[in-house]
């Protein structure tokens, strides 16, 4: 969708993290952090474990609250009052349907098949008309290669294919940007393909992605910007070429050796 | 002694229709089974909101909560139901008295049905907390992702979710409302017991009429398990000890 990378600047700005802080009680998780992602780049988070990529994550659909800072959704900030705190539940909820949003653990609801779990926010909040809410559905479902299960019960789906239809459910909301939140992390060696190549495909039809992930080779592929956080800081950004072959600081250095 | 005389002279006492006290014992069992039914929705209707406000209100509604659940699980069921039926009725007496009008008599059923029922609030709202623990947070977290209003979060997911875990605790509800209908005898309320004792009392075959009773509470119980466990198989879909 967004091949020319020299027209970048004029691409309207997708998702705006600004001076992000985030404390649990006395420890400060997030020290400012500051991101923007414009319609159709691709953003990778990477960092060690305890650095709060995931925290940075999560506060951006506030499924954590912030301590402080600004988060704009498609150019419109979310309220917050001095402490972080969303004011407008109405807005949050509107500005959230536009994000869909992929776990580490799937998360796919356990009492309803996998079709159902497509159509569930598209027909009861979206107030899409089933029927259509259905076909939306088994399209992705195909798309993801799971057309046959779409009448399975999650408990019977292996790790892959969860998380496959936990892609799909988040693209049956028609998000205008995906955020993954360790996407392959939970899953067995063998079934960590299957979903890179269903994320790999979103990332090259244009679609706006935040990717909180473990895979360096993949955030190299796949990524237009690169953020690396550590202790709740920005250590180093920029392109994946630059941030993954020519590293500045020690503690990336460092870290990309330890992960190999 | 276990000959055929008396074993038919008792199944004439039990037979349906004047002299036998068969529609006396059915009649009571009819009303056991009415105010059990209302007080276990009554109940279920308070755990619901118990257990929801318990969990994610404020201060003041867990504050309040805690005292409720905590009086009415602390107080013998026998005391409450003495202490809400005179004592209510009375309240709500004086107060019309009060204000000129007249004197109500409360029905027994709905007094019975009030009064389990918030007996069975109480423990409906531990059970259900229970259970919405239960539910992973993750799945929970997803709904709201998506843009889920807390309503629609609690009534799509929660609800269905902890209803596996709810199930178990809530067949022990029902069992022990079916129980404690009994108590209503006290209030003069003809349940089951009450029927039974009056033909106990008036025919002198205790023996007969107190296992008739007990039989019928077994068979009642009997019931409400192939009930309980059609519910469970039903809740538990999806997961691979439940049914599909």
């Amino acid at each position: 969708m967004f091949d020319d990378k020299t027209a970048k600047a004029q691409r309207p700005v997708a998702i705006r993290v600004e001076g992000l802080r985030k404390s649990f009680g006395s420890h400060e998780v997030l020290k400012g952090v500051s991101l923007t992602a414009r319609e159709g780049d691709v953003v990778a988070i990477i960092g060690g474990s305890g650095s709060g990529k995931s925290t940075m994550l999560r506060c951006i659909n506030f499924l954590e609250t912030p301590s402080g800072g600004q988060i704009e959704i498609g150019g419109e900030a979310v309220a917050m009052n001095a402490a972080g705190a969303p004011t407008d539940r109405r807005q949050l909820e509107r500005l959230r349907q536009s994000l869909g949003m992929v776990f580490q653990s799937f998360n796919l609801w356990t009492h309803m098949t996998v079709l159902e779990n497509l159509i569930e926010v598209p027909v009861h909040v979206l107030k899409t008309p089933r029927p259509q809410a259905v076909e939306t559905a088994r399209t992705l479902l195909a798309r993801v290669g799971l057309a046959e299960k779409e009448a399975a019960y999650p408990a019977f789906l292996s790790g892959g294919q969860q998380q496959r239809a936990a892609i799909a459910r988040a693209l049956a909301i028609g998000p205008k940007a995906m955020l993954f939140d360790e996407p392959t992390s939970a899953l067995d060696p063998e079934l960590v393909g299957e979903v890179l190549a269903v994320i790999r495909a979103l990332a090259d039809e244009g679609r706006t992605m935040i990717l909180v992930t473990h895979e360096m080779k993949f955030a190299r592929e796949v990524a237009d910007h690169v953020i690396y956080l550590h202790n709740g800081v920005i250590e180093e950004e920029g392109p994946p070429s630059a941030v993954f072959g020519a590293p500045q600081s020690a503690r990336l250095k460092q870290f990309l050796s330890s992960v190999g | 002694m276990a000959d055929g005389s008396a074993l038919s002279a008792s199944l004439d006492l039990l037979a349906y229709s004047p002299p036998g006290w068969g529609a006396n014992l059915l009649r009571g069992l009819g009303n056991t089974v009415l105010i059990a039914l209302g007080a276990y929705g009554v109940g279920m209707f308070l755990g619901t909101l118990g257990a929801f406000g318990k969990l994610y209100g404020g201060p003041l509604t867990r504050d309040l909560l805690g005292l409720y659940t905590t009086l009415v699980r602390a107080i013998p069921e026998l005391v409450l139901i003495l202490i809400l039926y005179f004592a209510v009725t009375d309240l709500v007496n004086q107060a019309l008295l009060s204000m000129g009008y007249e004197r109500i008599q409360i029905s027994g059923v709905a007094a019975g049905i009030m009064v389990l029922g918030v007996v069975q609030g109480a423990y409906a709202t531990e059970v259900l907390r229970g259970a919405i623990q239960s539910v992973p947070a993750g799945q929970i977290e997803a709904a709201r992702a998506m843009g889920m209003s807390p309503l629609l979060v609690a009534w799509r997911i929660t609800l269905p979710l902890m209803l596996p875990a709810a199930i178990p605790g809530m067949a022990n509800l029902w069992m022990i409302v079916t129980k404690d209908t009994a108590l209503l005898a006290v209030v003069g309320f003809n349940e089951l017991v009450q029927e039974s004792r009056q033909a106990a009392g008036t025919t002198k075959a205790f023996f007969t009429f107190f296992m008739a009773a007990g039989v019928l509470f077994l068979a009642m119980s009997l019931v409400s398990n192939q009930v309980f466990a059609r519910i469970e198989a039903w809740a538990s879909k999806g997961t691979k000890r439940g049914g599909i």
